[in-house]
């Protein structure tokens, strides 16, 4: 068995991006037996834009202290539908992809529309963060995140007093994003989200640009995705080109396609079962295959109560869930 | 339609090689998720793959007659293997739903059986199948006589259920749900009009030949 497993350990010990690399290199010339797929990583300009490179961030404070969902898992277990619907596509399907150069436009109710490029993203204070990260799915994942408060950008755009809510898009690039093509399109593109204001500024919101030491693999939603840990993953939304100020609620995709089982707030809440499968508990992806015991119950806003539950003051979240 | 038929000793072998590498993806895929190489969330891995071959098995179950009927081959020989086949693949995915999903959390299970209605409509073509593989064997077929055929009908049913749990199972139903719901519905639409071809057939041979000798009926 060559899965790494790691122990819990604080995340100013997760293991360094030098082994990460000679670990990876060691795999990928054990599997190509040859200098064919080991030359490309000695010159990384060469055809590897979507192979992550290192990402430097300060220690951002935040760890759950649990055990690190193992990388292999985190980058080969995606829901990322612009590349197919199959968990294993993401990362099957998504080697066409560039995400560079990349820019994020802002706009709306704001007093400073401004394009970010990425440079622009990176300045604005990279941050390493060990979140969960709970799926609508009842699994769940503890990911180190790499990426700046999302609030960091709300500042330089200067929304207005009016402005309520901010919406989020992701990229649309069929002919790099196979899940966009073909006669059966799944989902209405561009895959939209929306968070309240002062979701989206809360602290523990972030835009993330790596994780695991390492910019962000394409199946991860490269190069700039939104990340709220309190929130089911689908809130989540990927490879965003787009954020405008809103005054109204804006659309989220799945709420749009079922709003009985996906709500716009998507607060994860095991009291709150989805129509087809009970919140309560979730499967901690990567803790023993069939047999090992990972199984655990759900925490109401997954464990972050304590800083978010008052956003959510007087409301009935059996309502808006 | 000439096609080298395989010569009848072979044919109890054949079966046999059928039952064996029919099981080979659950055996395959056991032995990956229990020695911690499938990748991601090994238990719903096999669970799906499970639930697939199933309704694989049953398609191809429900295809056998019609391939007699049109293209005139004949493989009912393999039809009890293959019904037996999706019975044991349904049988696999509902074990590995209770006691690797659920962790024999009979209230859980329960609660699903009676809250869900994928899973109802599921558990409902599984409690249908288990008379069907009961039955799959000569004795019962000499003993229930017609009420066999009549019996065995269930299949168009539970393969309905099959399909429809699965399409009601996922998050968006994609290709695949349509495929395999539409291949189902197609298979059992035939049978509505197969009587209709059957004569249509049958007249268009008499005609065309002097001989109109009755042809047996095969049912
Ligand atoms: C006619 C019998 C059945 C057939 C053909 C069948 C087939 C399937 C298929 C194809 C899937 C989807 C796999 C995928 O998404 O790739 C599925 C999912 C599922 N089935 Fe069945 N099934 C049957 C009976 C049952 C029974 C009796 C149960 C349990 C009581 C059950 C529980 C489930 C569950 C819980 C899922 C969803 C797993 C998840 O994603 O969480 N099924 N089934």
């Amino acid at each position: 068995m060559r899965r790494y497993r790691p122990t819990a350990i604080p995340g100013s010990e997760i293991t360094p991006e030098a082994s990460y690399l000679q670990r990876r290199d060691i795999l990928r010339l054990g599997a190509a037996g040859g200098l064919a797929l080991a030359a490309p990583l000695a010159s990384p300009s060469l055809s590897i834009a979507a192979e992550p490179e290192p990402l430097a961030a300060a220690p951002g404070g935040y760890d759950p202290g649990e055990e690190l969902t193992p990388e292999a898992d985190a980058t080969s277990y995606n829901n990322f539908y612009e590349f197919g619907t199959g968990k294993g596509d993401p990362k099957a399907r998504s080697g066409d992809f560039n995400p560079r150069p990349w820019s994020i436009k802002v706009d709306g109710m704001v007093g400073k529309p401004a394009e970010f490029d990425l440079d622009a993203l990176m300045a604005l204070g990279l941050e390493e963060r060990t979140y969960r990260m709970r799926c609508v799915e009842a699994w769940s994942m503890v990911i180190p995140w790499i990426g700046f408060p999302l609030a960091a950008l709300l500042d330089k755009v200067e929304p207005q007093g009016s402005a309520k809510y901010v919406a989020f898009e992701t990229i649309v690039r069929a002919q790099e994003m196979p899940g966009q093509r073909g006669a059966f399109q799944p989902l209405d593109w561009p895959y939209v989200e929306g968070l309240r204001l002062d979701e989206a500024r809360h602290p523990l919101t972030i835009m993330a640009m790596g994780l695991y030491g390492k910019t962000l693999p394409n199946q991860n939603g490269a190069p700039v995705r939104l990340v709220v840990p309190w929130k089911y993953g689908f809130k989540g939304i990927k490879s965003i080109v787009r954020m405008t100020l809103t005054e109204e609620q804006p659309a989220s995709t799945w709420n749009r396609l079922a709003p009985n089982e996906y709500g716009f707030y998507a607060n994860v809440n095991p009291a709150v079962d989805h129509p087809r499968w009970s919140q309560a508990k979730e499967n901690r992806i990567g803790g023993g295959g069939f047999f090992g015991s990972n199984e655990r119950p759900t925490l109401p806003f997954n464990g972050y109560g304590d800083e978010v539950a008052s956003l959510y003051d007087g409301m009935d979240l059996t309502v808006n869930f | 339609m000439p096609l080298p038929a395989l010569p009848k000793r072979y044919h109890p072998a054949s079966i046999w090689a059928l039952y064996a590498v029919g099981l080979l993806p659950a055996v395959w895929t056991f032995y990956l998720g229990a020695t911690g190489q499938l990748i991601g969330n090994p238990v719903k891995i096999f669970e799906h793959l499970l639930g697939e071959w199933a309704l694989r098995f049953m398609i191809l179950t429900l295809l056998i007659s019609p391939i007699r009927d049109v293209l005139g081959i004949n493989w009912v020989r393999y039809r009890r293997a293959l019904g037996l086949l999706a019975f044991w693949y349904v049988a696999m995915h509902f074990l590995a739903y209770m006691v690797l999903d659920k962790r024999l959390a009979i209230d859980v299970i329960v609660e699903d059986v009676f809250k869900r209605w994928f899973i109802t409509i599921g558990m409902a073509g599984f409690v249908l199948l288990i008379p069907l593989a009961l039955t799959s064997n000569r004795w019962s077929i000499r003993r229930l006589g017609p009420g066999w055929n009549k019996l065995h009908r269930l299949i168009y049913p539970i393969a309905a259920a099959g399909a429809l749990h699965y399409c009601l199972s996922v998050k968006v139903i994609g290709p695949e749900q349509l495929i395999y719901a539409g291949l189902i519905t197609i298979l059992i639409a035939w049978r509505l009009v197969r009587r209709h071809y059957m004569d249509w057939k049958r007249g268009k041979r008499q005609s065309s030949s002097e001989l109109a000798s009755a042809i047996p009926r095969a049912d």
